[in-house]
C-alpha cells in the first residue's frame, strides 16, 4: 500500500462538523469493496437481464432478442408459483413459531438460576452448525428404522411405527419445519433473550406494583421495548426463510416429486440441472426485483441504516 | 415466567420459600426438556461417528456405543475425503482476511467520511440479504466463461465479496466507538490517513476485528450452495462432501457423520471461545452486549 498523504495538513483545519475535508482517501479505501460488491450486487442483475431476454436452453444458443418470451412464461409456470407458495407456507409457519418459542424460552431463561450459563451455551449449539449438517443430522434421525424418532414414537403408540418421515407426503412438511424450528429458535432466543435483559426492570417493576399483570405488562411495556431488537431478528430469518435451501436440499431434495420445492431449490433445478439458462436468468431477476424491494423497503421502515 | 420474582408480600416465609422452590424446580424441568430437545440431535449425529456398522444400522438403535471407535474418521482420511475439510480451511480462512481488510477500510470510510450516505448503507447492507441462488446462477455463467469453476480463486473471491457487507456492517458499528480524539493526535503528529488506519484504526478496533472475523469465518465455512454449484472434485468443501453420501438407496452414515462432525467441532470450539460476542455476531450488530 502506498503512504504518500497530501492532506496531512487539510485536516488540521477540520470542518465544524467533524467531516475531514479529503476527498481521495475514503475513495480509496472503499474501492476494492465496491468493486466486490458490484460483482455480486450488479453484474449479476444486469447479466439476468440479458439472458433473460435470449432463448438459451441446454439445446440451444440463441442470443437474440426474445423479447419477453421467458417473462410470459413464468406467468404460465405452475410449477414456479407452487414453489413460491412452498416457500412462503414454510415462512409463514416457522417464523412465528421460532418467534413464539424463542421468547417463551428468553423468558424462562431471563430470572438467574445455578447452571444457566451452561444451559444457554447448549441450546444455542444448533444455530452455528451448517444447515446442510443439520438437515444431513435429521435426515438420520428420521430414518424410519434405525433413527431413534420412529423408536420413541413407538413407545408412546405402544407398538412398532413405520413412519417415512422423508417420503410421506403429509410427514415431509413437518419434518422440514421440526429441523427448521429446531436449528433457528435458539437464534430468536438468543437475540430476544439479550433485548429482554436490556429491559428497565424499574418500569417492569412499577407496572407490577400497580397491580398489572404479566401481558399488560408483556405488552405495554416489554414488547415496545424489544421490538427494534425483534424486528432486525425476524427480518433477517424471513429473508433466511425465504432463501431456503440447504436444509430441504439434505432432507428432501425437494421431493417428493416436486412437493417440497423452493424458489431456490427450484430456480437450482431449472438453471443446473435443467440447463434453462434464459429461463432461469429470468427468474433470477424476478426474484432479486422482489427481495430487493421488500429488503430495502424493511431496512429504511426500521431504520436500521442511520 | 415474570418479571420480578416475588410479587406478592402477604405471603408467610415458609410458603413463599417453598413456591420459590416449586417454580425453580419447574423451571429446571422446562429447561431440561429443551436441552434434549436441542441437543439430543447433535449427540446422536457424534454418536453415529463412532458407532461400528453394526450399532448403526441395529434395530431398535443402539443408544450409546460399546466402545468408542474411529474407523469411520479413518476411513475419511485414507480414502482423502478429508481433504474437503482442509478446502474448507482454505476457502473460509483467505476470503475472512481480505473480507476483513477490505470491509473495515470500507466501514472506516462510511464512519469517518459518511461517504456514500445512507444509501450507500442500505445498499451494502440489502447485498447480504439477497437469496444466493439469484446471484449463483450469472456467476456461474460467467466463472464458465472465465475458466474460474472448481478454483480456489474463483471461490475466495465470491466467498469474499458475499461476506463483504456482513465485515462493512459490523465494523461500523466496532469503529464508532473508537475516540476520534486519538486519530486526530496521530494525524497532528504526522501520519498519513494510512499510517492512521494501520497503527490507531486497526488496532483499536482488534477486538471487533477478531470477533468479526470469526463469524465471517464460521459463515464462509457452513456455505453450500456456492460451493455446490462451483466446485466440482478440486476444490469440494465438507458441507458437499456431505452431501455427496447420500444416496437413492443407501446413505453411507458413518460417513455422513463423521464428515459432519468433522466440519462442526472446530465451529463449536471458536464458538464456546467467543460467547460474549455471540448475540453481536448473529444479530448483525442490533443488540450490543
Amino acid at each position: 500500500m502506498t503512504s504518500a498523504s497530501p492532506f496531512v495538513l487539510s485536516v488540521i483545519a477540520r470542518h465544524p462538523s467533524g467531516r475531514m475535508p479529503d476527498h481521495n482517501f475514503r475513495y480509496w479505501i472503499i474501492a476494492p469493496s465496491v468493486f466486490l460488491l458490484l460483482l455480486i450486487g450488479l453484474f449479476p442483475l444486469i447479466y439476468s437481464l440479458v439472458v433473460s431476454f435470449q432463448q438459451i436452453t441446454m439445446t440451444d444458443y440463441d442470443t437474440s432478442f426474445a423479447g419477453l418470451t421467458n417473462y410470459a412464461q413464468l406467468f404460465d409456470d405452475a410449477r414456479l408459483w407452487q414453489s413460491i407458495a412452498h416457500t412462503l407456507i414454510i415462512t409463514i409457519i416457522a417464523l412465528p413459531v421460532e418467534l413464539v418459542f424463542g421468547l417463551a424460552m428468553a423468558h424462562l431463561f431471563l430470572e438467574r438460576m445455578p447452571g444457566r450459563q451452561i444451559f444457554i451455551s447448549l441450546i444455542v449449539l444448533p444455530t452455528v452448525i451448517s444447515p446442510v449438517v443439520a438437515g444431513a443430522t435429521w435426515r438420520l434421525l428420521f430414518d424410519q428404522r434405525y433413527g431413534p424418532i420412529n423408536q420413541v414414537i413407538g413407545w408412546f403408540a405402544g407398538h412398532e411405527v413405520v413412519m417415512l418421515w422423508n417420503i410421506t407426503p403429509h410427514l415431509v412438511y413437518p419434518a422440514i419445519l421440526i429441523c427448521e424450528i429446531w436449528q433457528w429458535t435458539p437464534f430468536m432466543f438468543l437475540i430476544l433473550l439479550a433485548a429482554l435483559s436490556n429491559v428497565d426492570k424499574s418500569l417492569t417493576e412499577a407496572a407490577e406494583l400497580d397491580g398489572a399483570g404479566f401481558w399488560r405488562i408483556f405488552f405495554k411495556i416489554v414488547l415496545p421495548a424489544i421490538w427494534p431488537v425483534m424486528a432486525i431478528a425476524i427480518l433477517i430469518r424471513g429473508v433466511d426463510l425465504f432463501r431456503i435451501f440447504d436444509v430441504i436440499w439434505a432432507l428432501t431434495s425437494g421431493g417428493p416429486g416436486t412437493m417440497t420445492e423452493t424458489i431456490s431449490i427450484y430456480t437450482y433445478v431449472q438453471g443446473f440441472q435443467q440447463f434453462e439458462s434464459s429461463y432461469t436468468a429470468a427468474i433470477a431477476f424476478l426474484i432479486v426485483g422482489l427481495m430487493s424491494v421488500i429488503v430495502i423497503w424493511a431496512i429504511r421502515r426500521m431504520g436500521l441504516a442511520k | 415466567m415474570g418479571y420480578s420474582t416475588d410479587g406478592t408480600c402477604e405471603m408467610t416465609n415458609f410458603s413463599l420459600a417453598a413456591t420459590r422452590r416449586w417454580k425453580l424446580a419447574c423451571r429446571y424441568g422446562l429447561a431440561s426438556l429443551l436441552l434434549v430437545f436441542f441437543v439430543f440431535p447433535i449427540y446422536w449425529l457424534f454418536i453415529i461417528s463412532f458407532k461400528t456398522p453394526d450399532e448403526i444400522f441395529h434395530f431398535p438403535p443402539v443408544w450409546y456405543p460399546k466402545s468408542f471407535q474411529f474407523a469411520n474418521y479413518a476411513v475419511l482420511f485414507k480414502d482423502g475425503d478429508a481433504v474437503s475439510v482442509l478446502n474448507s480451511l482454505i476457502l473460509a480462512g483467505v476470503s475472512t482476511v481480505i473480507a476483513m481488510i477490505f470491509g473495515t477500510m470500507c466501514a472506516y470510510s462510511l464512519v469517518r467520511f459518511k461517504t456514500g450516505g445512507e444509501d450507500f448503507a442500505v445498499w451494502v447492507i440489502s447485498q447480504r440479504l439477497m437469496p444466493p441462488i439469484a446471484i449463483i446462477f450469472p456467476i456461474f455463467l460467467l466463472y464458465v466463461y472465465l475458466g474460474w469453476v472448481d478454483s480456489y480463486g474463483g471461490l475466495i473471491i465470491l466467498y469474499t465479496a458475499f461476506n463483504l457487507p456482513y465485515v462493512i456492517w459490523m465494523m461500523r458499528g466496532y469503529i464508532e466507538d473508537i475516540p476520534l480524539e486519538l486519530e486526530e493526535s496521530a494525524l497532528v503528529d504526522g501520519c498519513s490517513r494510512w499510517a492512521v488506519l494501520w497503527k490507531v484504526v486497526f488496532p483499536m478496533a482488534r477486538t471487533g476485528l477478531f470477533a468479526t472475523a470469526v463469524f465471517t469465518f464460521v459463515f464462509a465455512w457452513n456455505e453450500f450452495i456456492f460451493a455446490l454449484v462451483l466446485t466440482r472434485t478440486e476444490v469440494v468443501t465438507y458441507t458437499v462432501q456431505v452431501t455427496h453420501y447420500f444416496g437413492g438407496q443407501s446413505n453411507f452414515w458413518a460417513k455422513i457423520a463423521a464428515m459432519s462432525a468433522l466440519g462442526t467441532v472446530p465451529v463449536f470450539i471458536t464458538v464456546s471461545l467467543l460467547q460474549r460476542f455471540l448475540v453481536r455476531g448473529i444479530s448483525m450488530g442490533a443488540v450490543k452486549g
